[in-house]
């Protein structure tokens, strides 16, 4: 180390510059999300268990039981049940279950539905502490939600 | 119902009882205040949940802390190893005996006032190293050997510039340190440039020595904890723990109300009207504050440019300061101190 009055002075100065910049930061407000109490929107494209699409006002799900997805599903996790019930226009599900312990994500129920009636939702704070937790009933997931 | 207890007596139980409150006090808000602003200086909210804005954060830690056991690691000297914590924070108290917090608030008004200080506060490095050589445990010893160079690398400068003070104030009773700066802040000691014209640099080593002697970031090579785990704490839970960390904080209260002593007038307001206690802790926390601000702000040195610094540039710029200032003197002032036999 070569001690001189001008690196010492330069050397100061540096530290005054440090100084500054953390008041700066000191006073701008702060950036941390406080998780448990707060979380953030997830992104359009976030793709989280799939859940059943619904008629926005009805609330009736715009499946029509047809196990494409039931089908394409290589983990098969996904178990459709449906019946026409008497006067409807179309078959509906009587029994949606996903079983998320066992299903990677790929996406090929939502590739395969025709009636775009599957699609990726956006939870992420999924934690339990038994596997049955993550036997999902979609058909009543997606209610409880609306609730 | 009191006349039969000595003055005397009441006065001690009265020290003690306010000092270990302002002590506890302050070691537990400062902790709180540094926790909080560590976090706003990287854009954190800190502690939030336990009270409103984490305000009771340090009573949970502190009943935490009191509720752990003290453990004896085997093959430590018990005798010194329980004794260290108790001996770093007595001297540490004691040195509230001098501190004038305000127009005759001080506890005892010694002529020797700031002597005390330094007496007592010297003890601080004896209990560190005691506490790491105790533990059995390398990290601790490592610790206390770096404990003891980097003070009595620091000490030199730091007595220095407190001589350079002395000369200027031309007493050691801190309660006249503080009348003599009467009067708007021009005439505190740091501004006064005709008798010293190096003053601010004067007090800039007085805080850097200060940040060094309290083992303070960015000097905090005694507890490096990338490196030494804690330090001469390493082995010290519950308690005997938190007496070193209240130890630390009470000794930066010592340090920041010195500088506000010796420098920045004491309990005197900057524009010499309305002087009272509160200018005193507001100066002493503004100066705490900087002590939190420039440990968030530097890493930690390296040990070899620790004792750099003190060697080569605050040894000779603090008896720079002491020749000025003595020079300056004997041309324009008459030295107002001890009186020629």
């Amino acid at each position: 180390m070569n001690v001189t009055p001008v690196s010492v002075l330069r050397g100061f100065l540096s530290l005054v510059v440090g100084l500054r910049i953390t008041l700066r930061e000191f006073f701008k407000p702060t950036v941390t999300l406080l998780y448990p109490h707060q979380s953030l929107p997830m992104a359009k494209r976030f793709r989280g268990h799939v859940e059943l699409t619904r008629d926005p006002q009805t609330g009736i799900p715009a499946c029509v039981a047809c196990k494409l997805c039931e089908r394409a599903c290589p983990s098969a996790c996904i178990r459709v049940e449906g019946a026409k019930a008497e006067g409807a226009s179309r078959r509906a599900p009587t029994l949606f279950s996903l079983d998320f312990t066992l299903c990677s994500l790929c996406g090929a129920c939502v590739e395969a539905c025709k009636s775009q009636a599957l699609r990726y939702s956006r939870d992420y704070n999924l934690a339990g502490f038994d596997k049955a937790e993550f036997h999902y009933d979609l058909l009543k997931r997606g209610e409880a939600k609306k609730a | 119902m009191l006349n039969f207890i000595h003055p005397e007596l009441l006065r001690l139980a009265a020290f003690l009882g306010g000092t270990l409150a302002f002590v506890g006090f302050n070691a537990a808000y400062i902790v709180w205040v540094e926790r909080k602003a560590a976090g706003r200086f990287q854009r954190r909210p800190g502690p939030t949940e336990v009270g409103p804005a984490g305000l009771l954060q340090p009573v949970a830690d502190g009943l935490k802390l009191l509720s752990k056991q003290i453990l004896l690691p085997p093959g430590v000297d018990a005798v010194l190893f329980r004794m260290s914590p108790v001996m770093i924070l007595v001297p540490t108290i004691l040195c509230f005996v001098v501190l004038p917090f305000g127009d005759g608030i001080a506890p005892r008004n010694l002529n020797l006032g700031l002597l005390a200080i330094f007496a007592f506060g010297a003890f601080n490095v004896m209990a560190l190293m005691l506490a790491g050589w105790s533990s059995r445990n390398k990290y601790a010893i490592i610790s206390s050997a770096r404990v003891v160079s980097q003070n009595v690398a620091y000490e030199i400068p730091m007595l220095l510039v407190v001589t350079t003070m002395l000369m200027v104030t031309g007493t050691m009773n801190l309660d006249e340190i503080v009348r003599a700066q009467d009067g708007g802040f021009w005439n505190w000691n740091i501004l006064r440039l005709s008798q010293n014209p190096l003053m601010p640099v004067t007090f800039l080593v007085f805080y850097v020595c200060m940040l060094a002697e309290t083992n303070r970031a960015p000097f905090d090579m005694a507890e490096a904890e990338s490196e030494l785990v804690a330090g001469s704490l390493t082995e010290y839970s519950g308690m005997g723990f938190g007496n070193f960390f209240m130890a630390e904080y009470a000794n930066i209260v010592i340090g920041c109300s010195l500088a506000t002593v010796l420098f920045f007038g004491g309990w005197q307001c900057p524009f010499g009207a309305f002087p009272g206690v509160w200018w005193f802790l507001a100066k002493m926390y503004a100066l705490c504050f900087s002590v939190i601000w420039v440990r968030w702000t530097f890493p930690r040195t390296q040990f070899y440019a620790l004792l750099n610094l003190s060697w080569k540039i605050l040894i000779p710029l603090s008896l720079a300061t002491l020749v000025l200032s003595s020079v300056a003197i004997k041309l324009f002032h008459s030295f107002k101190g001890v009186p020629p036999a």
